[in-house]
């Protein structure tokens, strides 16, 4: 279960560039927009690329993300319940 | 004509051959020959840029922050700062990169820098610019287009001062000389000038 966290934290840093970061930086309960990580727009549409690349998982309505990219351990659990590779 | 005559550029910076000159003096340079991926993160390192977006943008955009933050450190300059700038290959690598990704699924992030302008965005939020700005896609530098268009800012008094010059990137080759132009200096802001400074380390 950690396994996932930490090679979403991975994918995340390495995806949206955030070279000043590392995995040790990132909380599973931090907010990865606003105050936490500080992603902004395009990082959004980015990590709904990772999914579909990554995890399979084809978001149709953007505003999904809202709820599922709120912090780490939420995106663990979407992922886990509904990937399909 | 008269007010031309005293517009100065205040300061330069020459980026080439993993090299930054400021006012032709170097003040970064590297003891082996580096990619320019590697001599964008190194230069962001040594120059202290403190400025994490970096990271996300494509290299055109990194040459524009590098280059007019180490021009700008320590000058005084208002909002209303305009930038003209120009190159031959618009935004072509990162064009390139953008065809690439098609092949699977397109990245936002790369998608969004895919016009030469955007670098003048990316400075204008980093340094609160609120100006006007300009992009051209010349062959070749061109002092004459250059000093022409900043001057009308600057004589129209749309622009207090002016970052104006080229910014070429094509297969990780670039070449960049950026001028700020004021009021305050000792070179005189014309023609000849201004191809000194580009002809300096292109020759």
């Amino acid at each position: 279960m950690s396994d996932l966290r930490t090679e979403l934290k991975q994918s995340i840093i390495e995806q949206l560039n955030l070279e000043e970061l590392s995995i040790e930086d990132i909380d599973n309960d931090d907010s990865l927009f606003g105050d936490g990580l500080g992603l902004d727009s395009i990082d959004a549409l980015e990590l709904i690329v990772l999914l579909e690349k990554d995890y399979g998982i084809k978001l149709t309505d953007p505003n999904q993300g809202k709820e599922i990219f709120i912090s780490i351990n939420k995106m663990a659990e979407y992922i886990e319940s509904h990937r399909t590779k | 004509m008269d007010k031309a005559r005293n517009q100065f550029i205040t300061n330069s910076i020459r980026i080439k051959n993993e090299e930054i000159f400021l006012k032709r003096e170097s003040i970064l340079s590297f003891d082996s020959k580096i990619d320019l991926s590697q001599f964008l993160k190194d230069s962001y390192k040594k120059l202290a840029l403190r400025y994490p977006k970096y990271h996300k943008m494509d290299s055109l955009c990194k040459l524009g922050i590098l280059g007019s933050s180490v021009l700008l450190r320590s000058q005084h300059f208002n909002a209303d700062t305009a930038l003209v700038f120009s190159n031959a290959s618009s935004s072509h690598d990162v064009d390139m990169k953008h065809v690439k990704s098609m092949e699977s699924i397109v990245s936002p992030a790369v998608f969004v820098y895919t016009l030469p302008n955007i670098v003048l965005g990316e400075i204008s939020i980093k340094h609160k610019l609120q100006s006007e700005n300009v992009f051209f896609i010349e062959d070749k530098f061109n002092a004459d287009l250059l000093v022409d268009y900043s001057e009308t800012l600057l004589n129209s008094g749309k622009a207090s001062s002016v970052v104006c010059g080229w910014i070429e990137l094509k297969n990780d080759q670039y070449d960049v000389l950026l001028c700020l132009v004021s009021n305050n200096g000792e070179i005189p802001f014309t023609k000849e000038n201004l191809e000194e400074l580009y002809r300096f380390e292109n020759e």
